[in-house]
């Protein structure tokens, strides 16, 4: 199986308190702790099971910039085969649709069984990996979270639907997988098998190699468009305990007496 | 203003509440359009779920198919790609399905996408002004969405509130042989329920409940304590299930179970709506994060900013020494 992730590097929320900049319309991006997209993570541990499986090779690409190497390298230290960078000025602004043209282009320079995403980057979009398959003609399936390889032609997958049910459906390849978290363990990188795979050339793709056309792609061509960020008002807000640790204690203590008929 | 269409899923002949969700969308979008609600199935129960939408929708189109008897996105998207009339917007609600259906559908239909909307802020030239969530929902973005060329928008689960108002004796027209045959590249086989698991958390009145915060599997037993202290159960959220510190079957959540207990401490728990979307009847709910930014504080009733690792313990000797003045 020749396999093809495609991976992002995002802010990393377990990392990061995100607050809005001085100015109120973006987030603040300075000291960002970024990491690789973790749904991502789970896809490219899926793939490297699945290749050491039934033999086959993990290539993981991204659209982004110099920066977003280091998330290559990473998923190459987990063992992937290859890391490719796609990256061009004129891919700034992509809406999800942009994306999904351009990786559209780099799928169709090579051959792959099958494709993952991850379930959704952290902007909560859920949307490449359908577009793309869309755009390829390929058969989709979003929220998976198991994959067993039937035969050369099909996989029979499980998506997980409401209540944890799971959805068993088989699917011809090649097709656009979007991967669940919580699909298997993502295997630990350390800093050993990063330096390893460091010095490895990492090959770019850009309008002109992919044979795209600029004006379909990049911000031009973006019918969706972030305006500004602010900070949600969902509720009326907790009353938030001021007190000592001890208080504190004392004050849920009483909470929960007196709203759940603690005996 | 564009034609708007609502995409409606049912089961069973029972139309699912998005339904009525997303004829609030539709009105907010433009309160002068006439909403449409599309629905694709086969037999008796698409005929029900059809006719329970009369009063909520001005048509109804229905799609019966033998091959929709199970709701496939990809047949589902090819019939809809069929009979959508071009730069038309079309509302599919985001959970399970709308996630399958709608990127894809956006695509064919060659009209913009926005995924997991919240509100419309307004209708500004030849776009809609939409309100989204981003990062976990610690912050909320406006976009900006061209709909010249039409729209796919999925709508999250209870943002809307559904509209009270006069029915609009909406009128079933049957668009089926419009569709013709359909085949797909994946085909459903079956469904596989949810294992019960060793503990019922739907039973509890407490539900000590942990998230990311937990920070590691030998941890869980911290919580454990308390919940044996209090008489109460040990739930969790998302990420403790991903990371296989406890069973799916203690997960509370739209992929989880639905709960409801009467006092939920949501301890380091982030707060994301999916996680909100399994908490039900209104529990008294009690978050304790050291994140002071954590959305969990906007929704819950009481709020403490402290490490859970260290407060829980704390909490749970607490009651061992009222347990045993009480005792006494």
């Amino acid at each position: 199986m020749e396999i093809l992730v495609c991976v992002r590097r995002v802010p990393d929320t377990s990392e990061n308190e995100i607050e809005l900049n001085s100015a109120g319309n973006d987030i603040e991006r300075d000291d960002l702790v970024y990491s690789i997209n973790e749904p991502d993570n789970y896809a490219v541990e899926e793939a490297l099971q699945i290749a050491s499986r039934v033999g086959g090779n993990v290539t993981v690409a991204t659209v982004g910039g110099e920066d977003d190497e280091e998330i290559l390298r990473r998923e190459m230290a987990m063992g992937a085969n290859h890391g490719v960078l796609i990256t061009d000025e004129a891919f700034s602004g992509s809406d999800g649709r942009g994306i999904a043209t351009i990786l559209k282009a780099f799928v169709q320079k090579g051959s792959y069984d099958i494709i993952l995403t991850g379930v959704q980057a952290e902007d909560g979009g859920a949307q490449v990996g359908g577009m793309l398959a869309a755009l390829l003609d390929y058969p989709f399936a979003s929220l998976v979270n198991s994959i067993e390889i039937l035969d050369g032609k099909k996989l029979k997958i499980s998506r997980e639907i409401e209540g944890g049910n799971k959805e068993i459906s088989e699917i011809d390849l090649p097709c656009v997988l979007s991967i669940q978290t919580g699909i298997n363990e993502p295997r630990y990188v350390g800093m050993k098998g990063i330096r390893q795979v460091a010095s490895i050339p990492i090959p770019t793709f850009d309008v002109s190699n992919l044979g795209l056309d600029p004006s379909g792609v990049g911000e031009a061509a973006a019918k969706v468009k972030r305006v500004d960020y602010f900070i949600p008002t969902l509720g009326k807000g907790a009353e938030i305990l001021h007190g000592s640790r001890e208080e504190n204690i004392d004050k849920v203590l009483e909470l929960v007496a007196a709203k759940g008929g603690l005996k | 203003m564009a034609r708007i269409f609502a995409y409606i899923v049912h089961k069973g002949g029972v139309v699912d509440d998005s339904a009525f969700e997303l004829a609030a969308a539709v009105r907010k979008i433009d309160p002068s359009a006439s909403p449409t609600a599309i629905l694709a199935g086969w037999g008796t129960d698409l005929e029900t779920a059809c006719n329970s939408l009369r009063t909520s929708y001005a048509e109804i189109w229905k799609i019966a198919n033998e091959s929709l008897a199970y709701p496939n996105a990809e047949l589902i998207r090819k019939a809809l790609t069929k009979i959508v009339p071009s730069n038309s917007i079309v509302l599919v609600a985001h959970e399970h399905f709308g996630i399958d259906l709608a990127p894809g559908l956006s695509i064919k239909l060659n009209s913009a996408f926005v995924s997991d909307v919240l509100d419309i802020a307004g209708v500004e030239g030849g776009g809609l002004k939409i309100v989204r969530q981003e990062f976990g929902g610690q912050v909320s973005a406006h976009v900006q969405c061209d709909i010249s060329s039409g729209a796919v928008i999925t709508i999250r689960p209870g943002a809307f509130k559904p509209l009270p108002g006069a029915p609009l004796g909406g009128t079933v027209v049957d668009k089926s042989a419009d569709v013709g045959t359909l085949t797909a590249g994946r085909r459903y086989l079956e469904t596989v329920v949810a294992e019960a698991g060793d503990v019922d958390i739907t039973k509890h009145n407490i539900l000590v409940s942990i998230g990311r915060g937990i920070q590691e599997k030998d941890n869980v037993a911290i919580a454990q304590e308390l919940a044996d202290a209090l008489g109460a159960a040990v739930s969790c959220s998302r990420p403790v299930v991903d990371a296989k510190w406890m069973e799916k079957s203690r997960q509370v959540g739209s992929s989880g179970k639905t709960v409801k207990p009467k006092v939920y401490l949501a301890c380091g728990i982030s707060g994301s709506f999916q996680h909100l979307a399994g908490l039900k009847g209104s529990p008294f709910l009690i978050a304790i994060n050291k994140n002071p930014k954590a959305p969990i504080f906007q929704v819950a009733d009481v709020g403490i900013v402290d490490d859970i690792l260290e407060f829980l313990p704390e909490l749970t000797n607490k009651v061992h020494e009222l347990r045993s003045v009480a005792a006494k």
